[in-house]
């Protein structure tokens, strides 16, 4: 499914990256620690975070994320946001929390690892 | 318009009016006759046109002027009965951005330059040219990374040594999160540059970050080193202390001496080091309490290994 898609089904806002939606997502990854989303997050996927400050987008670039989603509506940094422009690395706002959020990814096709 | 050109809005205040104009400007003089306009403007497929009387500017005629004219009866009129007198120009130093801005604001499609506080036209600016002028920028910088890379990528062939090495040296900072990440991000760039395959430097760059990173959080800062050779690519990355007590604890997985604050960043769980180990071929950890720690890897991009390990 392409990322648009994703965000247009699940009502996501887009921050950052919007000309960069229409790629293929098929896997997702939720975790708060960086390193652990460095270690297992797979590529092109979609990563579910609380975390809001810049090095996120170092991570999404180094994993080459399809892009970061900020769950329980938290609003992304400046700095983040001006990295994120930067890369062009969609980052995308949802009002649910990483679970309810998963679930409804799942229930779209996006799988975990 | 301009909500179209976010990511390259910079571009906008690089370039000035004088780098996208047309300077061959097709141009009528004032005692010509509308009739003579007719043709002009279906000849050259252009819908207006500058009035010039000598090498001044007098006004400026467009179709919409020929449309009314001939609405009119089409009479033995001449331009200058049709003309709008002192049109709105612009200067070849005004930025693009301003004048995209004066594009918007008053619907016209074309704008006369001339020459600062004079009448002299040196060219005309429409929407088309401002387009054209913009992609021409961008293609041109897309083409400078690419000579940049095909050069960059080309240093290993064109150079003739025995052994041949190239070093990338950051500073790192200690404690400072918002710049924690940006050597690693430079690094990435040159070695594409260099024509790393991107796996390798897809390792190399996670393993770079995560010791970035644990730079920040533990030292008072250091540097890393990056090595690339025909055959390997390699990383120092030396701190400047405290050093670690009990080596063997802090490489267990899921150890982790970081304080909470960091931990709440999403930092210190303890699986940095393994994430660097998984990355590397070779792994070596040196560290002296009160002086510093060491850290190297090594990522072999050839074949096979062996044939390295001889290098």
């Amino acid at each position: 499914m392409k990322l648009s898609e994703v965000v247009q089904r699940l009502s996501l806002q887009v921050v950052t990256g919007e000309n960069n939606l229409e790629v293929d997502v098929t896997k997702g990854y939720c975790s708060d620690m960086l390193s652990d989303v460095i270690g297992n997050a797979e590529e092109g996927g979609l990563w579910l975070t609380i975390q809001k400050h810049q090095n996120i987008v170092a991570v999404g670039v180094m994993k080459a994320l399809a892009g970061i989603i900020l769950v329980k509506g938290r609003q992304p940094d400046e700095n983040t946001i001006n990295k994120a422009r930067e890369e062009n690395l969609p980052i995308m706002i949802s009002p649910l929390g990483s679970f309810e959020l998963a679930g409804r990814l799942k229930a779209l096709g996006i799988e975990g690892d | 318009m301009a909500a179209k050109f976010i990511p390259h809005q910079e571009l906008l205040f690089e370039l000035k009016v004088a780098d996208v104009m047309q300077t061959a400007v097709i141009t009528v003089s004032p005692d010509q006759k509308m009739g003579e306009l007719r043709a002009l403007l279906r000849d050259h497929q252009i819908s207006g046109t500058p009035v010039i009387d000598g090498d001044r500017l007098v006004g400026i005629i467009s179709i919409e002027d020929l449309i009314d004219w001939l609405n009119s009866g089409g009479g033995e009129d001449r331009i200058r009965d049709r003309m709008t007198l002192k049109p709105v120009c612009f200067y070849p130093e005004m930025l693009l951005v301003h004048a995209i801005k004066q594009f918007d604001r008053s619907g016209y499609g074309r704008f006369p330059v001339v020459k600062q506080d004079s009448d002299q036209l040196v060219g005309i600016l429409t929407k088309g040219l401002i387009i054209e002028g913009m992609l021409r920028r961008l293609s041109k910088e897309l083409l400078d990374e690419e000579i940049r890379q095909y050069r960059a990528s080309h240093i290993f062939e064109d150079i003739v040594a025995e052994y041949k090495e190239i070093y990338l040296t950051y500073e790192i900072i200690g404690k400072d999160f918002d710049r924690a990440g940006q050597g690693s991000t430079q690094m990435k760039k040159n070695l594409k540059r260099l024509g790393i395959r991107p796996d390798i430097i897809r390792r190399l760059a996670i393993a770079s970050y995560e010791a970035e990173i644990n730079s920040v959080i533990y030292s008072d800062g250091g540097i890393m080193i990056f090595r690339v050779t025909p055959f390997e690519v390699s990383m120092k990355v030396k701190d400047r202390g405290p050093g670690i007590e009990d080596i063997e604890q802090a490489m267990q997985p899921g150890w982790s001496g970081a304080a909470d604050w960091v931990r709440e960043m999403g930092f210190g769980a303890g699986m940095g080091i393994p994430n660097i180990r998984k990355n590397a071929d070779r792994f070596e950890i040196e560290s002296i309490p009160g002086v510093g720690t060491t850290l190297t890897i090594r990522i072999f991009t050839g074949e096979t290994e062996r044939e390295h390990e001889a290098v």
